[in-house]
């Protein structure tokens, strides 16, 4: 079908993956245990208490670790981009180049200054700014992090850019519209709070497991509290910055949405499928319910869609075969437009190579009429840009379903808290004690709902990921996929030694 | 010039101290370092070279490269 052994890219897709996935088990916690440690020695400096700052330091210790194990593994991630994908890599370098220096020399010049007063500077520095330092590193880690995820955003909504034939790049033509791409705000703020989500399940974990063992009670009940009300605020920025995600999907990646609900067929009032059994052999086009089994809330997804109680939501076969009632053009027309525009990058690439400028730049007026449809040009049939249905499905139902579960988790936790009822109440602990591996799956559920359901999409309606790629031999990734394997469980397995032992060890004094 | 001087001894005393006084640290850091290692030495020489550096010189020539490779994919999948 292609010139590409299909095979390597999607070897190279899970390699990528499993780099990705890997990284965001260390990232969110990052994130997230910043803050909760500023949070902790916030209230160590207004009340003088020091169990705070024994908590503080026992909470920053677990925040060193992953820190030091998480460091850098994102930057396997640039390594794979450069071999694996280099046409996507030479195609985006002026947009990405900017935003990733940018990250690297901060994120070098925060952690040179005040990580070490945070770490090296307890009675060395005044506690003030002490805890000035901890909280610029709270910052700065998440500051660090929007670059990246303005990277992913552009990637799902290409914005503030023009191709240029000539150097065969993506060319940044407005810096502000790539950093203030709405869907790379939404991703931001939906990224940051679900990983200040995920460390105060962490938190709550870990307390749990001292409460149930009868240890460190007091410490662990101030932890819980501070986790809980923490944990609830961020369940509602995810929330209500997952409203945003969904509005903006629906506007720019409207087959991402269709995809997620497992809409065949578009409607509207549009119902939201709350839970469902996808029929794994529907065809597009084939008349078949898609659902063995579901259960709807009604007028919710046009809601989400459209922030209206009625609003058209289209489906994948509005979205493949058009939809004129609707004004949706087909995948087909976008197909010939793509290709025509492809032609005219071939005509312009032959008239300069043979130095003839009318003609060249008679090409390129006609490639920029289609040039929005590049991407299209190179799908065989329509079908082609639909992305599997089954895993971004199911990955963005567990997801929802965890994200509704949290906040009333964090609220339990809270009242029991307040009634200082948390050591009788045995049935709560338990739940909590697992409820950082519930967040897990949240978390990785939101990465495979954003890049499945982006397929086939390397940048979105212009790039595909088979384009993207460098055509190498399918070992060599395979190669490098087990080395990767290896190396991220043996630096898991390195962290969950070393935080069990300092877990089991405990705060300093009690 | 003396209150720089200091300060810089200050700064000084005050990462050496912090790295002397490690526990915990010490391991950590020779996990970074192994792991960096491995990442920029091992894998990056090894296994990782940039595909268009190791293949072209210029940015006119990984341009080329690379619009003929978009080129290629448009002819093979819509013959003229």
């Amino acid at each position: 079908m292609f010139d590409v052994d299909l095979s390597m890219v999607n070897w190279a897709r899970a390699q990528f993956a499993l780099t990705a996935m890997y990284h965001w088990i260390f990232v969110p916690l990052t994130l997230g245990l910043s803050f909760l440690c500023a949070f902790f020695e916030s209230i160590y400096v207004r009340t003088g208490d020091t169990q705070w700052r024994s908590l503080t330091k026992f909470w920053m210790t677990l925040f060193g670790i992953n820190f030091a194990i998480g460091v850098a593994t994102g930057i396997i991630l640039e390594f794979e981009f450069g071999t694996n994908w280099s046409n996507y890599s030479w195609i985006v370098g002026d947009i990405f180049g900017a935003p990733l220096a940018i990250e690297g020399i901060f994120a070098f010049f925060l952690e040179a200054t005040f990580f070490a007063v945070m770490f090296f500077g307890w009675n060395r520095v005044s506690k003030r700014f002490h805890l000035f330092s901890t909280w610029m590193v709270a910052v700065g880690s998440n500051l660090s992090a929007v670059w990246i995820l303005v990277a992913n955003g552009w990637m799902q909504n290409p914005v503030g850019m023009i191709f240029n034939p000539e150097t065969a790049r993506f060319e940044m033509n407005n810096f502000f519209d790539v950093v203030f791409n709405p869907v790379a705000v939404s991703k931001f703020v939906h990224t940051s709070s679900s990983g200040f989500l995920f460390a105060s399940l962490f938190v709550l974990t870990i307390s749990c497991w001292y409460l149930l063992k009868n240890r460190h009670i007091k410490m662990a009940k101030r932890s819980i509290v501070v986790a809980s009300v923490f944990g609830l605020l961020s369940s509602s920025f995810v929330a209500l910055s997952g409203d945003t995600s969904a509005f903006e999907v629906a506007q720019k990646q409207p087959m991402k949405l269709a995809a997620i609900e497992g809409l065949y067929k578009g409607e509207g009032p549009a119902a939201i499928v709350a839970a469902g059994i996808l029929d794994p052999t529907k065809q597009p086009g084939d008349n078949k319910d898609p659902f063995l089994f579901k259960v709807e809330i009604p007028y919710l997804l046009s809601i989400l869609a459209n922030h209206s109680f009625t609003g058209f939501v289209p489906g994948i076969e509005d979205l493949v075969y058009g939809n004129k009632e609707q004004g949706i053009e087909s995948v087909a027309s976008k197909m010939a437009k793509g290709k025509s525009a492809l032609n005219d990058l071939t005509a312009f690439k032959q008239a300069k190579k043979e130095n003839n400028e009318i003609s060249a730049a008679q090409s390129l007026l006609k490639f920029k009429v289609n040039q929005d449809y590049m991407g299209y040009g190179y799908l065989n049939k329509p079908e082609d840009a639909i992305p599997p249905i089954a895993i971004p499905y199911y990955a963005f139902h567990i997801m929802v379903a965890l994200g509704t579960l949290f906040p009333v988790l964090f609220a339990v936790f809270l009242y029991y808290a307040s009634k200082d009822a948390l050591t009788k109440t045995k049935w709560l602990l338990p739940i909590g004690l697992i409820s950082s591996l519930l967040g897990f799956f949240a978390q990785q559920s939101g990465w495979v709902v954003a890049e499945v359901g982006r397929q086939p999409w390397a940048i979105n309606g212009l790039l595909p990921v088979h384009v993207a790629s460098t055509n190498l031999a399918t070992r060599n990734v395979q190669i490098t996929f087990f080395m990767f394997l290896g190396l991220f469980t043996l630096l898991l397995i390195a962290e969950i030694k070393i935080m069990l032992k300092q877990i089991s060890i405990g705060p300093e004094e009690d | 010039m003396k209150h720089g001087t200091t300060s810089i001894k200050n700064i000084y005393t005050f990462y050496r101290n912090g790295f002397k006084g490690m526990v915990l640290g010490k391991k950590l850091w020779k996990i970074i370092f192994i792991k960096l290692f491995v990442m920029f030495v091992i894998l990056k020489l090894f296994f990782f070279p940039n595909f268009l550096n190791t293949k072209f010189d210029t940015d006119e020539e990984k341009s080329n490269f690379v619009l003929e490779q978009m080129i290629r994919h448009t002819s093979l999948n819509n013959p003229k």
